[in-house]
Formats: structure tokens, C-alpha cells, sequence
């Protein structure tokens, strides 16, 4: 067990992935002697040699498509954008290929690569910056997209996205990066494809990921104040979706906020309401709401707390949930 | 500029395209021995041979879409020939005659065509990538598969076919320069058919050729006669060798011309002159080289007869069995979407299969 931050937590995931398995390969814009422009990369060029950790030209659907033939050949490439929106030029390589060369080939193939994508917002980034993009990636069929909310899952989710036989979009919360927590590297922690309750409540069900977690736990601890007693859970994959546990946290408390950064018009809240009204219609005390970026594109810096979720804006979506129409 | 020694035109500046027979037939340089001749003569006269199966097939509704390659049968079928069985092969829609002459059973070849939802052939077993719709998205793939085996040590080319419209394509220009900067061993062969379906080379591009670009990448550019399977062959088995000793990549122009329409879904008269066929129609690959075979005396009866023989028993067979309705199984669509199924998509293959179980009893 050690305290770190989730950037040395993903690092430290990368090195002991290289070190127990020589396939393991990392590139991508300025990941070799920089180490990463959050240095999530450092010191792996040196540790590993520029054959495991290199450099690559600056064009992302080559760093993406390049690491679909490495991964044909027996690699597990993990590659990274170095921005959310910088990725965009790899979408088609993404969507056509990394997604479907699995069925294309009728599961012949297998890519078992990583996608490293800083995202989201709340560090005072310019334009092109601080996109949260994870709804593009999560309606695509094929892709596994995950996302860490503590440095813990920071280290065992990369892991796990690594090992895994499927390509894995790996979303990372860039203001997140110098947060502090536990990270006990021996432990197995919850499969990737699972969510888990960050904190138990019996009032409502926050429904959080990646960036939005914390924020989630502050606001479940100020709702106390008002006396509600908050459930949190925290999604980690995106898809495939654990409906199971958040259909059980519902079902229990009735009622939800779904919160997330992504601007909330087609955002993936609006996949999880959907879900939720199917599955707990009639346990539900209340709509299911959402807080979310607005639908406008990402603010400069001295605007984003206006876009962003806050836990003012979680409590006042909690307050709006009907208390008054039941006796509790 | 600096330039490297390399044989056969492999150069950064591309000469006049290699020519190594002329449309008559006649030699014009130095060819390649006669058993490799004999060899491209029997892929090309099988390759067209089906080639017109498949269009056939698309007449007789057996064949959702089919792009035919006829008159490009020499750029699909020598460089194929030119590979070793350990070497990889990234193809694109128009491959299916470099795909059967590469030894792919047909049928396989054109599960996709016919109308099921995957690439028909094992691309591990055959090292061949599924055949790509998206133009010049395979080309980084190559790079990166040729990359991942010099970093194994493993002895192992790529080969890209790529079009002339492709050549547009962002993911093209990144693989070139992928490609240069890790020295990595791909071969690209453009086959320049002078249209992106009905978009003339003149709109595509300015450069003086297309092996041209090359330059830009520090790739070294060659042209070549696409209609000499003589030339192609040789060219290509050229740079196959540079790759396999690892100079790197090269970029190959092949001048050639699709004697149909994009498919058989397009109408070229819409856009091409009769003139335009016709002067094409005086270059004919496989005419060319039976010439010149028969001419030499390597070409016999016998031989021929045997090829011919060999031609229309693919295909007989290929017609036998795509006249029998495929069997696809609707819940199979869910089976490799990942390795492991995800419980949303076990609940929709359930719902499915209800679906589907609803119909039978209906139809009782």
C-alpha cells in the first residue's frame, strides 16, 4: 500500500505491465524522454529502451492505426493522445477499425491495445483542450471505454485495460492527475467491467465517473447537512454498463442524479436514465435528473466553473427530486 | 536532395514507368525467368477467369456488389506472386483476384460480397487483412504490422494495395511517413487506374506522379507499366528485397486501367470516352504476355490447355457452390463483437432468438 497520485499511479501501471509482459509497447506524441506532456510516460523510454517506449510522428489516425498492425502481430500496444480532442483524428481509425476487426474477422483477430485519453475539463485548459468525449467512444460497438475515478483504479483499471483481449479507450480525468489516495497495487480490485458504490446512502443514488466521483463524495458529504444520506456510485466502464448495481442502488433509494462533465444534450446520462427508467420504473419516486456541462462548446478558463457540475448545482438537483410527494 | 543507391528505379526521383515488355509483346528488358513468366500467366488467366465468374455471379443476384479488376489483373496478381507465404498482405475491396491467386479458396474471398457480415478467410492462417472499404485505412496497419516484426526480428515484408483516389487519404500520407521515419519493410503498390470511381487523376492530385510523393516522405518512388505483369513482378519482387534487407519502404505507381465500371452498381459511360477503352483494350496484360510467351516457344498447347483447364474449373466449382444459399445464423452476429459477451448483448441475442422462435412457430 502506497500513497501516490493517480498520474504515478498510471505510471506505475504502465512500468509494471512492461515489466511483466515484453509485448507491451507505449507511444504516442511525445511520450519517450518528456515522459508525457502529464508525464503519466516518465522515465519509461529510459527504464525500457525506445523500442518499448517511443516517440511518434504527430499525427494521431498513424499513432491509432499503426497500433492496430502491432497488435495484429502479437503486440499490446498502448498508445496515448495527448489531448481529448486531439484525438479526433483518429476517430475513423477507432470507430472502423480498432471497434470492428474483432468481427470483421470472426474473432480471428483480436486487438488487444489501450487508448490513453486525458479528458474532461476543470484545469484552466484553452480550446480543443478540455473535451469530454466519452459518448463518442461509448456508442461505438466493440470498444471497451472505461474510466478512473481514484488513483487506485487509476493503477488496477490500466492494468486490467492492458490485459485485457479487447481494445480498451482508457479515459483519464486530467484533474484528477494530482489527487492523492491508496494505491495497493497487489490488490485484484472489481472486474473492469464493473461499477461499485463509492459510498453507501438510502436516500438517493448519485451516478458519477471518472472527473465527476469526487464531486459525487463532496456532495454526498454536504447533503448531509440537509439530511439526506446519499448513495454514490461510481460507473468506472462505460461500456459495457453495470445496469445490475445501479438498477440495485435504485431500486433502494428511488431516486437518482445522474452527473457527469459532457454537455448534457445525447450525453451518456442519457443512456443511464434511459436504462434506469426501464429497469426501476416503479421504484422510482421521482424523474431521474441529470447535471451536466451545458450544451455550449467548452468555455475558456475564467468561464469553465460556469459549465462545470458543482455540488451546488448535484444539491439543487437532489432538492428537486420530490420529497414532498412521499412521507419519508 | 539526397539520394540512396537502389536498383531497378527505386529512387527518391521516379523515372519513366519500367517496361519490361511491350503491349506487342515484344521484350523490351531485362525479364524475369521463364518459370516465373509461365507462373504469371497461369495467376492472370485464372484471375480473369474469375473475375468474370464474379461478375456473373452479381447477374444472377448471387453477388450483393462485386468491383471488378479486369484489365488490373497483372497489379494483382505479381506482386502477389513476388511475396513469400510469411509475408503480409493488406488489400482493399478491389483485391480479390490478388486474394485467389494469393491461394484463398474464392468462396471465402467473396463471403463479404455475397452478403455475410465478416471477411470470409482467416487473415491469421492466410496473412492476409480483411479486404478495406475505407480508403487507405489499412495503409497504416501495414506499417505498423511490418514495424512489429522488425522489432520481433521476424523476416517479414507488407504489402499495401492502394488506389489512386486513396492516395488523397490523410491516413495514406501518415503511412508513408510512418513508414520512412521507422524505416519499417512495407511495400506500397498504387494501382493508378486513372479514376476514383468517376473522378479523374487530373482532379486528384498535381503532383507529377504519384510516385512523386514519395519524395515528400523520403520514400524512395518507382512507376511501373501495370499492364506488364513482366514489369510489375519484377518491380515489386525488387522492392519486396529492399524491404526484406531493411532499407525501408518504397512507393509503387502501377499505371494500369479498369476496363469496367467501379462495380457493377456504377455506369462509366457516364464519365469515360470509348476512345479512352479502346487504347486500353491494345494493352492488355494477359494478351501481352501470352504473346510474348508463345512467340519465346515457353508457352505450348499443352500448357495452355492445362491452365485454361484449371481456369474453368475454379470456376465451375466457385459457381457450384455460390449457387447454394449461404447459411447465416442471425445469432452468430453477437458472438464477436468482443471476446467476452457483455450482459446487454446476451439480453438482445435472448430477445433475438425469441424473435426468431416467434417466426418458426408462425410459419408452422
Amino acid at each position: 500500500m502506497a500513497t501516490m497520485t493517480m498520474a504515478q499511479a498510471l505510471n506505475t501501471a504502465l512500468r509494471d505491465a512492461m515489466t511483466e509482459d515484453p509485448t507491451v509497447l507505449v507511444f504516442g506524441e511525445d511520450v519517450g524522454p518528456l515522459g508525457g506532456v502529464f508525464r503519466i510516460t516518465d522515465g519509461l523510454t529510459r527504464d525500457f529502451g525506445e523500442e518499448r517506449c517511443f516517440d511518434t510522428p504527430l499525427a494521431e489516425a498513424g499513432i491509432v492505426g499503426t497500433a492496430v498492425g502491432m497488435a495484429m502481430y502479437g503486440y499490446k500496444p498502448v498508445v496515448e493522445m495527448q489531448f481529448d480532442a486531439f484525438a479526433y483524428p483518429a476517430f475513423e481509425q477507432i470507430t472502423s477499425h480498432v471497434a470492428k476487426l474483432h468481427n470483421r474477422t470472426r474473432g480471428a483477430l483480436s486487438l488487444p491495445m489501450v487508448i490513453r485519453v486525458p479528458y474532461g475539463g476543470g484545469i484552466g485548459g484553452v480550446e480543443h483542450h478540455c473535451d469530454s468525449s466519452e459518448a463518442y467512444y461509448a456508442h461505438t460497438p466493440g470498444l471497451r471505454v472505461v474510466t478512473p475515478g481514484t488513483p487506485e483504479d487509476g493503477y488496477r483499471m490500466l492494468r486490467d485495460a492492458i490485459a485485457d483481449p479487447d481494445p480498451v479507450v482508457f479515459l483519464e480525468p486530467k484533474r484528477r492527475y494530482w489527487s492523492k489516495g491508496e494505491v495497493d497495487t497487489a490488490a485484484p480490485g472489481p472486474a473492469l467491467d464493473s461499477a461499485v458504490v463509492r459510498r453507501q446512502g438510502s436516500s438517493a443514488t448519485l451516478i458519477a465517473y471518472g472527473p465527476m466521483v469526487a464531486l459525487a463524495m463532496e456532495a454526498a458529504a454536504a447533503a448531509e447537512d440537509e439530511g439526506w444520506d446519499l448513495e454514490v456510485i461510481d460507473l468506472r466502464s462505460l461500456a459495457p454498463f453495470d445496469e445490475q448495481t445501479v438498477a440495485d442502488s435504485v431500486r433502494k433509494t428511488g431516486r437518482a442524479v445522474v452527473v457527469h462533465e459532457a454537455s448534457t444534450f445525447g450525453g451518456y446520462g442519457a443512456e443511464v436514465v434511459a436504462r434506469i427508467t426501464e429497469q426501476c420504473f416503479h421504484h422510482l419516486e421521482a424523474p431521474v435528473l441529470r447535471v451536466g456541462g451545458l450544451d455550449i462548446p467548452y468555455p475558456p478558463p475564467k468561464l469553465e466553473e460556469h459549465h462545470l457540475p458543482s455540488v451546488d448545482r448535484i444539491l439543487d438537483a437532489v432538492d428537486r427530486l420530490q420529497w414532498e410527494a412521499t412521507s419519508g | 536532395m539526397t539520394t540512396r543507391p537502389a536498383p531497378l528505379g527505386l529512387d527518391l526521383l521516379p523515372g519513366d514507368p519500367v517496361q519490361l515488355l511491350s503491349p506487342a509483346g515484344e521484350a523490351v528488358g531485362e525479364l524475369p525467368a521463364p518459370e516465373v513468366l509461365l507462373d504469371l500467366h497461369r495467376r492472370l488467366v485464372v484471375g480473369r477467369r474469375f473475375d468474370r465468374q464474379a461478375q456473373a455471379l452479381v447477374k444472377q443476384g448471387r453477388l450483393a456488389v462485386y468491383p471488378s479488376s479486369s484489365g488490373q489483373e497483372a497489379c494483382q496478381v505479381a506482386p502477389v506472386a513476388a511475396l513469400q507465404p510469411t509475408d503480409w498482405v493488406f488489400p482493399t475491396y478491389r483485391e480479390s483476384v490478388a486474394l485467389v491467386s494469393r491461394g484463398i479458396d474464392p468462396v471465402e474471398v467473396l463471403t463479404l460480397l455475397r452478403g455475410d457480415w465478416h471477411c470470409g478467410y482467416n487473415p491469421r492462417e492466410w496473412r492476409t487483412a480483411p479486404q478495406c472499404t475505407p480508403l487507405g485505412t489499412q495503409a497504416p496497419h501495414a506499417v505498423g504490422l511490418a514495424h512489429a516484426a522488425r522489432l520481433k526480428g521476424d523476416d517479414v515484408v507488407a504489402l499495401c494495395f492502394l488506389g489512386d483516389g486513396s492516395t488523397s487519404e490523410g491516413d495514406v500520407h501518415e503511412a508513408l511517413n510512418f513508414a520512412a521515419v521507422y524505416q519499417a519493410p512495407v511495400v506500397f503498390l498504387v494501382q493508378n487506374n486513372g479514376w476514383a470511381i468517376s473522378v479523374p487523376l487530373s482532379k486528384q492530385t498535381k503532383a507529377p506522379s504519384i510516385a512523386h510523393k514519395g519524395i515528400g516522405y523520403g520514400v524512395p518512388g518507382v512507376r511501373v507499366d501495370g499492364n506488364d505483369a513482366a514489369a510489375v513482378w519484377s518491380v515489386t519482387q525488387t522492392a519486396i528485397g529492399w524491404a526484406r534487407a531493411g532499407n525501408g519502404p518504397t512507393l509503387i505507381e502501377a499505371h494500369t486501367y479498369r476496363m469496367d465500371a467501379h462495380t457493377n452498381a456504377d455506369d462509366a459511360t457516364r464519365y469515360r470516352t470509348e476512345e479512352e477503352l479502346t487504347g486500353w483494350r491494345d494493352k492488355d496484360p494477359v494478351e501481352r504476355l501470352e504473346r510474348y510467351l508463345r512467340t519465346a516457344g515457353l508457352l505450348t498447347d499443352e500448357i495452355s490447355s492445362g491452365v485454361a483447364e484449371e481456369a474453368e474449373a475454379l470456376a465451375t466449382d466457385l459457381r457450384t457452390r455460390m449457387n447454394e444459399d449461404p447459411k447465416v445464423d442471425p445469432l452468430e452476429l453477437f458472438e464477436h463483437v468482443y471476446t467476452r459477451p457483455t450482459a446487454s448483448l446476451r439480453a438482445q441475442r435472448e430477445a433475438l432468438s425469441a424473435e426468431l422462435a416467434a417466426h418458426e412457430e408462425d410459419a408452422r
